[in-house]
């Protein structure tokens, strides 16, 4: 009778700490997974990834002297090496604005205060071009959201953004991206939605684009009224996403199909 | 230049109507178990326009998220089941009811409810108040599906 109990404890603890262990394996996959062979090796060869040609129009804004102040980048900045664990770490609270800001907003920021420049449109080349060129001094670092309490109330905002049901279609990110990824959408692969590697090369768009804009095609999909492009919806996403993908390695500037 | 600038003014008069009849109520329906036993136009559909419906991914979006007996249509999604044998597990009016408003059924539900204009959220502007399908489209979708017994 003992002997039996012991055995049947012995199987259910054995079989408990299996569960455990597979709970702890990290199950997050990268889109950059779910990609074709050729479409993987775009993204790995620089002389074949066509992110890198607005990376090279970075490096080149990263030192031109702008605005009333004409100062450029480098002129407080320094090397581009400076920004290397940035991309890893945005969105990040902005003490000014009492609010978080993600990367573009960060270098428009930049430009109204110390170059005393035009903010450069959202999306547009110049914008994009020099996001890629810091982005790109994060690529293979871990993704390392930042730990600070006034990032927390917008994080908790995105988490829920994530959960809600929207448009004609009624659908929720969480839906396709937690609960059927890898599984077929007509052709596409749906991925996990993990922002490892913004800004990408979509071959969809034949151009360069943020999370913002990504984020747009999906509202679009779900027959959704997208946020106006300046909302705070897309950096609280963004700040839930990061925290969802922390330690994934950052492949920034990615392709993606 | 006077022509064109008349054209302007009817289209302007014409659009406030166009939006009226895009909120025009949907047409009452009742559920009785888990069914729709009625058809909503109050007429059978047609099988050949509801296979059409089906397969056409901008308007029965069917195909997105299942698969079915569809040979010619390539990239049939797999996040729902097939519909291969539908109308031999399903009724007519079990049907309607899944299609029209799945949630009743199961309120965590991905499929989309394709007859309700209530309680959704953050429509896109030109579609607030239109239901996915029509009562006519979604008669024809019936009337399809109940072809496909196994």
């Amino acid at each position: 009778m003992s002997k039996t109990l012991i055995a049947v404890l012995c199987v259910g603890s054995t079989i408990g700490v299996s569960i455990a262990l597979a709970q702890r394996a990290d199950t997050r996959r990268s889109g950059y997974q779910d990609m074709s062979k050729s479409v993987q090796s775009m993204q790995d060869d620089d002389t074949a990834n066509p992110a890198m040609l607005w990376v090279r129009d970075g490096a080149a804004l990263w030192t031109r002297r702008v605005g009333a102040a004409d100062k450029a980048c480098a002129d407080c900045h320094g090397g581009v090496e400076s920004m290397a664990d940035v991309a890893a770490r945005y969105p990040a609270f902005d003490a000014g604005l009492g609010r978080p800001v993600d990367l573009e907003q960060r270098i428009n920021l930049c430009r109204r205060d110390h170059q005393q420049a035009e903010a450069l449109a959202g999306e547009s080349r110049d914008l994009l071009a020099l996001t890629a060129y810091v982005a790109r001094q994060s690529r293979g670092k871990p993704i390392a959201p930042s730990d600070d309490p006034r990032l927390r109330p917008s994080i908790d905002a995105g988490a829920a953004l994530f959960k809600q049901r929207q448009g004609q279609l009624n659908l929720s990110c969480a839906q396709c991206h937690d609960d059927n990824d890898s599984r077929k959408l007509g052709s596409a692969t749906i991925p996990q939605g993990h922002p490892t590697a913004y800004p990408i090369y979509r071959l969809e768009w034949q151009g360069l684009g943020s999370l913002k804009r990504r984020l747009r095609n999906c509202l679009v999909g779900m027959r959704a009224e997208p946020y106006a492009y300046d909302s705070p919806e897309y950096v609280q996403l963004e700040l839930f996403l990061m925290q969802r993908a922390r330690g994934m390695p950052l492949e920034s500037p990615g392709v993606r199909p | 230049m006077r022509r064109r600038l008349w054209c302007v003014i009817v289209a302007a008069l014409c659009l406030p109507g166009a939006s009226l009849r895009a909120q025009e109520a949907l047409r009452p329906y009742a559920v009785t178990g888990d069914a729709i036993t009625a058809a909503l136009t109050g007429q059978a559909g047609d099988a050949m326009r509801g296979r059409a419906i089906v397969a056409n991914r901008q308007l029965g979006l069917c195909l997105l998220c299942h698969s079915g007996p569809f040979p010619e249509e390539r990239f049939q999604g797999n996040l729902a089941p097939s519909l291969a044998g539908a109308g031999s597990r399903w009724s007519e009016g079990q049907l309607r009811l899944r299609i029209v408003d799945a949630g009743r059924l199961n309120p965590d539900t991905i499929m989309p409810p394709y007859y309700r204009i209530q309680g959704l959220d953050r429509v896109a502007r030109g579609l607030v108040g239109k239901p996915i399908l029509s009562a006519e489209q979604i008669e024809d979708v019936v009337a399809f599906l109940a072809t496909l017994k196994e």
